[in-house]
């Protein structure tokens, strides 16, 4: 596994796309077939279940390193990564043994039905064959937490410069449901299979969020807007009157949304639609709070159906009777769906995302202020005539976010980092005052430029009043502003409410902590 | 009462009237080696060993009053004896050993095991009271032979070179530099240097230690004169506009950080290499065996956690505070950008 490890570190270790894509094609030049696929599921997130519970690993590591629980604790709070303080706190090796890739996952799958004693005698036997980098790998893949920097875009332009075959179309071949055991390299990318999985969903087209004036766009006319909206991204399938949902994340997730089954008998074979799925009650969206109590269940039970049930709001289609319709303009595609979802003509699981109209800029500005009337994040802006597109690209569809609401708030806890800010305290508590107290309210741990980073670090450092594990409380000092995205009431926090997507806004440096917002202005913000 | 003791300037010797690498002016002050936070500005006499004087001078003026001695040395001051014994950090660093009616004491200051070939090899000094660093203190910091580093430097280097682009690499300008310099492989191409590092070779050199040829990088530098070079920078130069005459090149830094992957990507450079002056865990522990020493005090790094891994191992030991920037160097080190200030040491 020592060139796949390489592989690893190279990607680890550069942000720049080109030598990220270097680094993969020189690794498919060198690499087994075999370990070919493998390497691509993992970087498609398609990772070897876990086979030993990570309690075990750190209690084995600390074991053969003979350091005290303690003190593993203490290290793994410097590292920030398990895989990483096991894989380092273990003795070094003597000897290494360079196994394949395949040979290692082939051997965690064999663990998985060890009993502990075996699965102890296994796994520290590996370790010790391995260099520290190495065994970090293959701890990342022991504890299933598997993560490269690496795009699944770029990951596919570096096979599309092993392979010839072009990036659309291996971009579709790796899509869907297939299982790395059971593929043939030669087979699986070279030969057409026209039996090709009738559930293979299109990679999802991407967009951009706006960063200069709308009115940079040029002509309002050749663009149409609509509600940006704030679920989950789906793409609806209907196949040979089967059914399949898929999210965004490649997931298939048709199980999670009983509501649809009804659609492989009101969509005609060979549909396939991009939307958004939405909790929706009362002809209005819900919160996603409401979805998210939805995605992480096994099942789902009628009572949560009868909470937040789902709609597609659907926005486009990529397939129509069969055909691949992409390449056509939106307008037209446009028509097909909207002819469909009348045809389908089940409302209540199946709308059509409005289009929102506006003489020109300044009315789609004054409709993108109205967005959290509709809890919607803000507009869409696409191109009336351009095609869909593969992955994130620039240029035809934009997401144009209304601003984030904002507080004014004051530090009071740091903790370190993880990954690579172990060494620095990145994440903060946040308070507002509630008279002369400070209440915390949320965490926000990004936002912020390296150098503030630092400066906020040593302020921390130089600060701090009591330490607790990783964690600091600091002079209540700097005031920050937050940004977020939404707030709702939650009984499960201290402030009574809890908020979306928080991050830092601003150092408000000119500001000092008594100036401060308070918990009434937090309240003011929450929706009526 | 202690022999040493930790006040608000520093560790200091009453009997003697001496201060051990104080961080507030004082009169006499005992320099365990040239960093910056170890050997500051405004004391009344100075006494360090003789590679360190070169140093203190290039860095706090000439007319400092500084008087020097060798390894094994003795002085007596109102009995106290003291003597200074190779430490193996940088050239010059020491540990100063003082002892008085038979009790022994020894400051570290900072130290490595391995011989560096430049600094003189670490010498165990029986004591009773050992005054440890600890910067790397926890059992996550392991390093690799010098050797097996600098193979990776002067493999990654001469592809470089083959790919042709300049190599540049990260190290602080006294001591990291230097070892960086003596390990290169010069027959793959010359050694370029930044100011700040050439300033401190050409005090060594003009001292009579020998080192590899370097070439200062100066202002009417020409790209032409680049041609496979390395160059040997110090952190404050990473990211500046002075790096733009090297362009295009692969940028890498030696620091003992660069063990954690998180460090690593947080400097976003091209290569990390695991290099340090000072002890790893495996060593740190090695000296104080070999120390033997009854009672140990850690000072700047994981202090707390390494006195009680040693207090568990039946080795009394106690935490002082201290202004060495064990933790300052963390900040610098671990978060890429500007150091404030390069001679903070790893
Ligand atoms: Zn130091
Ligand atoms: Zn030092």
């Amino acid at each position: 596994m020592q060139r796949f490890t390489r592989l690893f570190n190279e990607l680890d270790q550069t942000t720049k796309t080109n030598q990220k894509v270097e680094a993969l094609v020189d690794y498919f030049q060198d690499a087994s077939e075999k370990d070919k696929i493998w390497t691509i599921a993992l970087l498609s997130g398609k990772r070897p279940p876990r086979s030993v519970n990570t309690n075990f690993l750190r209690a084995w590591a600390a074991e053969v390193g003979e350091i005290p629980d303690w003190l593993f604790e203490e290290s793994y709070h410097v590292v920030g990564d398990l895989a990483e303080t096991i894989s380092l706190i273990f003795p070094q090796s003597q000897q290494t043994v360079n196994r394949s890739l395949t040979y290692w996952i082939n051997f965690l799958k064999d663990l998985k039905t060890a009993d502990e004693v075996e699965k102890k005698k296994q796994v520290i036997g590996a370790w010790l064959q391995m260099a520290p980098y190495e065994r970090f790998v293959f701890n990342k893949l022991i504890t299933g937490g598997f993560r490269v920097g690496v795009s699944q875009k770029l990951m596919v332009r570096a096979l599309s410069r092993h392979t010839g075959i072009e990036e659309n179309k291996l971009a579709h071949k790796l899509m869907g449901n297939w299982q790395p055991e059971n593929i043939d390299f030669q087979e699986f990318f070279f030969s057409d299979n026209p039996e090709e999985d009738l559930s293979k969903p299109y990679p999802f087209y991407l967009a951009y969020a706006l960063d200069g004036e709308a009115s940079e766009l040029g002509d309002p006319s050749l663009w149409l807007a609509e509600r940006k909206w704030d679920g989950i991204r789906g793409q609806v399938i209907v196949r040979d009157q089967k059914l399949y949902v898929w999210s965004r994340g490649e997931e298939l997730v048709t199980e999670k949304f009983p509501e649809f089954g009804i659609l492989k008998d009101k969509l005609p074979d060979g549909t396939v639609i991009d939307g958004e799925i939405l909790a929706f009650k009362e002809g209005k969206p819900l919160s996603f709070n409401h979805l998210q109590t939805r995605i992480g269940r096994k099942n789902v039970s009628g009572k949560v159906l009868r909470n937040a049930p789902v709609v597609l709001m659907a926005y486009d289609i990529m397939e129509a009777r069969g055909k691949d319709i992409r390449n056509l303009p939106l307008m037209d595609r446009r028509d097909k769906l909207e002819a469909l979802v009348y045809e389908a003509n089940c409302r209540d699981v199946l709308r059509i995302s409005e289009i929102i109209h506006g003489k020109d800029w300044d009315d789609l500005a004054h409709e993108r202020k109205s967005s959290r009337k509709y809890n919607s994040e803000g507009l869409m802006l696409k191109k009336k005539d351009s095609t869909y597109k593969v992955g994130r690209k620039r240029g035809d569809w934009w997401k144009w976010k209304v601003d984030p609401m904002t507080i004014d708030a004051v530090m009071i806890y740091a903790m370190r980092g993880h990954g690579r800010r172990a060494n620095l305290y990145t994440d903060y508590t946040f308070a507002v005052w509630d008279k002369d107290r400070l209440v915390p309210f949320t965490k926000a741990y990004s936002g912020l430029t390296d150098q503030e980073i630092r400066e906020v670090d040593t302020f921390v450092k130089k600060n701090t009043i009591e330490r607790f594990g990783p964690v600091r409380s600091v002079k209540p000092e700097l005031v920050f502003e937050i940004a977020f995205e939404g707030i709702n009431k939650s009984t499960r926090h201290k402030s009574g409410v809890a908020l979306r997507f928080p991050r830092m806004h601003r150092w408000r440096k000119d500001k000092p902590a008594s100036e401060a917002n308070s918990l009434q202005d937090l309240y003011a913000l929450l929706e009526p | 009462m202690p022999l040493l003791q930790f006040t608000d300037r520093g560790i200091y010797c009453k009997r003697a009237g001496i201060y051990i690498d104080p961080w507030k002016p004082v009169d006499k002050a005992l320099i365990t080696h040239g960093h910056a936070d170890h050997a500051r500005y405004g004391h009344g006499h100075y006494l360090c060993h003789h590679h360190s004087k070169p140093v203190l001078q290039l860095r706090l003026g000439t007319n400092i009053e500084i008087q020097t001695v060798t390894y094994h040395e003795s002085i007596n001051v109102n009995g106290v004896t003291i003597s200074f014994h190779p430490a193996g950090h940088i050239i010059g660093s020491a540990q100063i050993r003082l002892e008085y009616k038979g009790c022994i004491w020894v400051v570290s200051g900072d130290y490595k095991i391995e011989d560096d070939g430049l600094s003189g090899a670490f010498e165990p000094v029986k004591c009773h009271y050992f005054i440890t660093e600890c910067t790397f203190g926890l059992p996550v910091y392991k390093w690799r032979p010098q050797k097996e580093v600098f193979d990776d430097i002067n493999h990654w280097w001469q592809k470089n070179k083959e790919a042709g682009k300049t190599t540049v690499i990260i190290g602080y300008s006294l001591g990291k530099a230097q070892r960086i310099i003596q390990g290169l492989d010069t027959s793959i191409g010359p050694i370029l240097t930044h100011g700040a590092v050439e300033n401190i070779n050409q005090a060594l050199r003009n001292d009579g230690v020998s080192l590899n040829e370097t070439i200062r990088v100066t202002a009417d530098f020409n790209k032409n004169q680049l041609n496979g070079s390395i160059v040997v920078a110090p952190p404050s130069a990473a990211g500046t506009t002075w790096m733009k005459k090297f362009h295009p090149y692969s940028i890498g830094i030696a620091s003992g950080w660069m063990g954690l992957r998180g460090a690593r990507r947080r400097r976003s450079v091209d290569r990390g290499f695991v290099l340090s002056d000072h002890a790893d865990w495996i060593g740190l522990n090695q000296a104080i065996n070999e120390s033997g020493a009854e009672y140990v005090i850690a000072t700047h790094g994981y202090t707390n956690a390494f006195a009680r891994w040693l207090n568990e191992k039946g080795i009394q030991a106690g935490v002082e505070s201290t202004m060495f920037e064990g933790e300052l160097s963390e900040i610098n080190e671990g978060s890429g950008g500007k150091a404030v200030n390069d001679e903070v040491q790893n």
